[in-house]
């Protein structure tokens, strides 16, 4: 999907430059953007080498282990599939909490982690179940505590109060996932 | 209201970073080399993301630049005026269920453009942090295990999406004024 999504942005570009004839400033810009990909990252190493080590340290003090068992509850409530003490959950609670501290680039190896769990204990290998599609959804809707990499690109551009968005973030993202979840429940049983 | 929200938001990051070293050192944990070793960690993941960045940004400046995304925009802009959406971020709205990081380089535009305490540069960082890649959630979580019906997922992650995005609109102009 994403492959024929990139191929198109490429073809449309280059061929409305051919048409509007600005294909020497669109490869100009093409080649920069290479280059402010690179600045930006370097940008960013700082903040997230922060947000790793602290996520370091609450993981070896136990405190994401205590963090996962206030969340178990809820959990059983958005997943009823997973039985009982199954490491499918705590690999879950883990991407939850990557997701919640904003680097969603340390869930990914959760997620993966979780998927590989689920898929033990799903009859149909090739069709995803319920908790899987759920847990998908819930993860597109990423539940996030603070937008780490967002408010580093904030102070960045010189705002006088980069973390100001915390909260509006955290109200559109439980709406997003509430939304998830609930059409996720509604549209199971018609997608069997 | 808004005003205790702002002073919430200002101790937030304070709070936590100062929880957990305090809960760490009361557990005996070696802060100073457990942070380090978090760092590097934190380093890696930003080599990891650094090829998929330039793939995207490379192609989102194609279509920037070509003008391509401003018909887009062009066209869908009524719709969107409809549903409260400004239409300066309808390219993070388009691009944030196919790329984080190309999406991460909208956003850095969009608040360098009108800049990052405006209703749009608020607005772009809420949007930002309030849904993820969807595509590229699926196509990494489903291809790890090799499922290829995906029932409902695609139309599920597509409505939270959009329910995150007129979300982050009304909120915005709730909290910070119009």
């Amino acid at each position: 999907m994403i492959n024929i999504i990139w191929f198109f942005m490429i073809f449309i570009g280059f061929f409305l430059s051919f048409l509007n004839g600005s294909t020497d400033a669109v490869t100009n810009a093409a080649m920069k953007g290479g280059a402010a990909a690179v600045e930006l990252t370097i940008g960013l190493m700082g903040i997230i080498c922060i947000w790793c080590g602290v996520m370091k340290i609450a993981e070896k003090s136990g405190l994401t282990d205590i963090i996962g068992k206030i969340l178990t509850p809820f959990l059983k409530l958005i997943f009823p599939g997973i039985p009982s003490g199954h490491p499918a959950m705590s690999a879950i609670i883990m991407n939850m909490a990557s997701n919640m501290l904003g680097l969603s680039n340390a869930a990914t190896p959760f997620g993966i982690k979780a998927m590989e769990e689920l898929q033990k204990i799903n009859a149909n290998k090739d069709k995803a179940t319920n908790s899987m599609v759920m847990f998908l959804v819930i993860n597109s809707a990423c539940l996030q505590l603070i937008p780490a990499t967002i408010i580093s690109l904030r102070a960045a551009a010189g705002s006088k109060n980069p973390s100001e968005i915390i909260f509006t973030t955290i109200m559109s993202t439980v709406i997003a996932a509430a939304v998830g979840f609930i059409s996720c429940k509604l549209l199971e049983k018609s997608y069997e | 209201m808004a005003a205790i929200i702002k002073q919430f938001t200002i101790y937030t990051v304070p709070f936590i970073i100062l929880g957990v070293l305090i809960f760490g050192y009361l557990k005996g944990v070696k802060l100073y080399e457990v942070f380090v070793e978090g760092a590097m960690e934190g380093f890696n993941i930003s080599i990891k993301i650094l090829p998929y960045l330039v793939t995207m940004l490379f192609a989102i400046a194609i279509l920037r630049e070509s003008g391509a995304l401003n018909l887009i925009t062009a066209a869908c802009a009524p719709a969107l005026k409809l549903l409260g959406i400004p239409p300066e971020v309808l390219p993070l709205v388009l691009m944030k269920p196919m790329s984080g990081s190309g999406s991460l380089g909208i956003t850095a535009e969009i608040i360098q453009k009108y800049g990052p305490d405006s209703l749009i540069g608020r607005i772009a960082s809420t949007m930002m942090g309030s849904t993820e890649t969807i595509f590229y959630t699926m196509a990494v979580y489903y291809g790890a295990i090799g499922i290829k019906k995906m029932r409902h997922t695609l139309i599920s992650a597509i409505l939270a999406h959009g329910a995150g995005v007129i979300a982050s609109c009304i909120i915005c102009r709730m909290v910070f004024g119009s």
